[in-house]
């Protein structure tokens, strides 16, 4: 008689031949070996292997960056040789003396050292020193020491001392903070209507005077002389930016009346004019509702603002804008011209070898690396395509190009071509499970086969094709590498969307979260600064990712409702 | 050699026989007999082959189905009952690689005609699958779906249409208070009947079904069976089954079809009392098939 454990040791021996040594020793071990249950835990491994990466990744990338708005308490620190130091706490590290020699200390094993954001790079060189542990006499946090948010040279701390107006002294001492805030909002008054101003007037004026100029290019080009009419319009337009920019200038004059003095660290005064002056606050003396409060003001101005000083302060609401149209734009692009290509190859084309190597083929272009499409985007939709159009209906724009340049719809294209292999494949698949009865049952109604595809085949396939899309859109919103050569910019001058005729403007180059983190990450003048925007910035494509998804998959949660397929 | 059992055309074959030498009568008689007979066939098939690639699945078929009758086709599986049923709406067409000769006309008219319009015909000639498949939509577009494809036609008229056929389908009772929930909940029973009241609703000449009630349990099974019995005063039923008590019950005309070939077409009780054939004595007592 064979006992249990025998009978099963082939099976064992079958799927683990490397085992093969230990047969028979050790009964008991080949048992737990066979039954399978190794095997379940490398896999139940390898899924929280998974978790822990995807949880870590989004843990990490949120407390980063969303840590980045808190405003920190500003320290005080009097360092043992006679210096003192304003400005947040922003890591702590410990180090290798070895690689920390310069500072001759006679330390032995790690020391701990403090970095610190002193800002006012202007005066004080660098933004950011480091600060050894040790080396700190004593550390403080006073609650009149003041952060100032400024438009140019970062930020600045320090302790107010005065208030001037037109250089005349208006408020000192503590009444100073008082005076410091009504004057501020002020200047913001004023910054709004300059930035008001600019949008509505001076940038609107250029657009006209721009197309009055390429009006009066196309006569010439037409052979017409006659433009007295463009002159009436150029000069009534440069009546209104005369105008709007004398007034520009005024209200510039206005913002420059008042200035704050500050007394920094190394005790030294400095004058700062309020218009470069954005925010001031006192973080050590806020209290905690406070703090929330302007933690929401400065999420809300990362979200809707203006980047500033080369996209390392302000907003980056111009490449939210730039991803989430580019995105839209592509998903309207690639959706007909998958589902069409996926309903020819599995409706009508004849099924033979010529299908099934177009079918390869479709599924290998979904391999190609993305730089290639850029490539290819750049060389055929760009300077063809996009070449073409302005030699046929852009004439007078020339040599300057208007669709021959890289821009926002030839991105959307590109990324159109790059995900267009997703979405035929899963239409496909989505069309490929619909039972042959289902067709036959109306086609036996006397349905063409048209109105069979139309009112029953693709319904019934909408939740496959939308999952395309959403794969296609995860995808899209993720690209950076091909946008670089065709339509992404560091810093774009105007939306694709405006107030100017025709409002949309697909020729617009773009910004794109994907291409901004890069930016800022590795291209930026100040490093250090911008790390937490890096972290942000990729907090909100996630954000951006997964709210697209998010609302496509409600979408085709819903039709899977409506249409589940009977199962057979 | 599977061209033993070739019917040829021999001058002894009796429909050769009537044809070329029509016993007795004046020509006018024999005139108005046709009509007559004209008048009660709904399909007419004439030596009708059907191959699918190399493989022959019917071999030179003729009969007749008449109005308002309901014919069965019974023989084992593979025996190609499903293929001659699915000629008559020229459901075969989807399929690559089938070839057909012959002729089949409905109510006269030949439906290869290439004047005729397949949609057309299929309206006219509706089908019953073997699996109930309801499509994945509310009970009231099950049946108003090929209403629809009808352009033109009033909402109202649909809604009576769909009224009509559901209670024509006697489902109506059932499902009056839900018309607007996923067909898919019904049972597989009354799934089978709201096909066919999908079918009949678009008001067909023919109604084909192919072993309606296969995959249902005996209580579906009979519901059907019934309304089967209901539906033949209104429409040309063709039913293939491969239940021969239930081919006794339900229809008046019998054809056994045995490798591709029709042994014999005769009253159904003809069929299962007294068959001309030893063949289709052998099948009926259940010696093979």
């Amino acid at each position: 008689m064979l006992s249990l454990t025998r009978t099963n040791s082939p099976s064992g021996e079958r799927t683990n031949p490397g085992d093969g040594g230990s047969k028979g020793t050790s009964p008991p071990r080949e048992g737990w070996w066979s039954s399978g249950a190794p095997w379940i835990w490398l896999n139940a491994m390898a899924v929280g292997i998974g978790i822990a990466a995807v949880a870590g990744l989004l843990g990490l990338i949120a407390t980063r960056g969303l840590a980045h708005f808190w405003p920190a308490d500003v320290a005080m620190l009097q360092v043992d040789d006679g210096t003192t130091l304003i400005g947040e706490l922003v890591d702590i590290e410990f180090t290798d003396p070895a690689s920390f020699e310069q500072t001759g200390q006679p330390d032995s094993g790690q020391i701990e050292r403090w970095l610190l954001k002193t800002g006012n790079r202007r005066v004080n060189g660098p933004d950011f020193r480091w600060v050894p542990t040790a080396s700190v006499v004593d550390r403080s946090f006073p609650s009149d020491v003041a952060v100032f948010e400024r438009t140019e040279w970062g930020n600045a701390y320090g302790r107010i001392s005065a208030v001037y107006e037109d250089d005349a002294l208006v408020a000192t001492g503590s009444p100073a903070w008082n005076e410091l805030q009504s004057r501020l909002e002020r200047v913001t008054e004023l910054r709004d209507e300059i930035a008001a101003t600019q949008a509505r007037t001076i940038d609107t004026v250029n657009y006209g005077l721009e197309r009055l100029r390429l009006e009066k290019r196309r006569r010439v080009l037409q052979g017409i002389n006659e433009a007295s009419d463009i002159e009436e319009q150029e000069r009534v337009l440069m009546a209104t930016y005369n105008e709007a920019e004398s007034r520009l200038r005024a209200l510039s004059e206005a913002m420059r009346r008042d200035a704050v003095e500050i007394v920094i660290m190394d005790g030294r005064s400095i004058r700062q004019p309020l218009s470069d002056v954005i925010r001031v606050w006192r973080p050590n003396a806020m209290t905690v509702g406070g703090k929330l409060l302007h933690y929401v003001r400065s999420l809300a101005v990362f979200l809707t603002g203006d980047p500033r000083e080369a996209n390392t302060e302000g907003g980056i609401f111009p490449a939210i804008f730039g991803t989430v149209m580019m995105v839209l734009l592509m998903a309207v692009i690639v959706s007909p011209l998958g589902v069409m290509a996926a309903i020819y190859l599995r409706e009508y084309a004849r099924q033979g070898p010529l299908v099934r190597l177009l079918r390869i083929a479709v599924n290998n272009l979904a391999g190609v690396p993305s730089i290639v499409y850029g490539v290819f985007g750049l060389g055929f939709f760009v300077y063809l395509v996009g070449g073409t159009i302005d030699d046929l209906f852009f004439r007078e724009a020339q040599p300057a190009p208007t669709f021959g340049t890289p821009g926002l719809i030839w991105a959307s294209l590109t990324l159109a071509l790059l995900t267009m292999p997703v979405v035929i494949v899963s239409t496909e698949e989505g069309l490929t499970r619909i039972p042959r009865a289902m067709r036959e049952s109306s086609l036996a109604l006397g349905a063409t086969k048209a109105e069979t595809l139309f009112r029953l085949v693709l319904p019934v396939a909408s939740p496959s094709i939308l999952t395309g899309i959403i794969l296609a859109v995860a995808r899209a919103a993720g690209e950076v590498a091909p946008l670089m050569l065709v339509g992404v910019v560091k810093l774009a001058p105007a939306l694709p969307v405006d107030l100017n005729p025709p409002f949309i403007h697909l020729e617009r180059k773009f910004m794109h979260l994907g291409f901004h983190i890069y930016d800022v990450g590795f291209q930026s003048p100040n490093v250090e600064a911008a790390r937490p925007l890096v972290y942000a910035t990729a907090l909100l494509l996630i954000v951006i990712v997964i709210v697209l998804n998010l609302a496509a998959i409600m979408l085709r949660n819903r039709l899977e409702n409506r249409y589940q397929v009977a199962e057979t | 050699m599977p061209d033993q059992n070739r019917q040829s055309w021999s001058p002894y074959d009796d429909r050769v026989v009537e044809l070329v030498d029509p016993a007795g009568g004046t020509p006018e008689d024999h005139a108005k007999e046709r009509d007559a007979v004209r008048e009660n066939t709904c399909l007419d098939v004439r030596e009708l082959s059907v191959f699918y690639g190399d493989k022959q699945a019917l071999r030179d078929i003729s009969l007749t189905i008449p109005k308002n009758r309901v014919t069965a086709f019974i023989g084992p599986s593979g025996c190609g009952k499903s293929t001659l049923l699915r000629c008559f709406n020229r459901m075969n067409d989807l399929i690559d690689g089938v070839r057909m000769s012959g002729e089949i006309s409905l109510n006269g008219e030949n439906i290869h005609d290439p004047s005729v319009d397949v949609a057309q015909l299929r309206r006219l000639v509706g089908m019953v699958f073997q699996r109930p498949n309801p499509f994945p939509k509310s009970i009231y577009e099950n049946v108003a779906y090929g209403l629809r494809l009808q352009r033109g036609m009033a909402r109202s008229e649909i809604d009576d249409r769909v009224e009509w056929g559901l209670k024509s389908a006697a489902l109506w009772d059932e499902v009056s208070d839900r018309l607007k929930d996923s067909a898919l909940e019904l049972s597989s029973g009354q799934q089978q009947r709201l096909v066919i009241a999908r079918a009949i609703a678009v008001e067909p000449h023919v109604l084909l079904l192919d072993e309606p009630a296969s995959a249902l349990d005996p209580i579906s099974t009979l519901k059907i069976e019934e309304l089967i019995g209901q539906l033949k005063s209104d429409y040309t039923i063709v039913i293939v089954t491969h239940n021969m008590q239930q081919a006794a019950r339900v229809s008046d005309y019998t054809a056994f079809l045995y490798l591709g070939e029709m042994i014999e077409h005769d009253d159904t009780d003809t069929i299962f009392t007294n068959p001309s054939e030893q063949q289709t004595e052998d099948y009926i007592t259940g010696r093979y098939g």
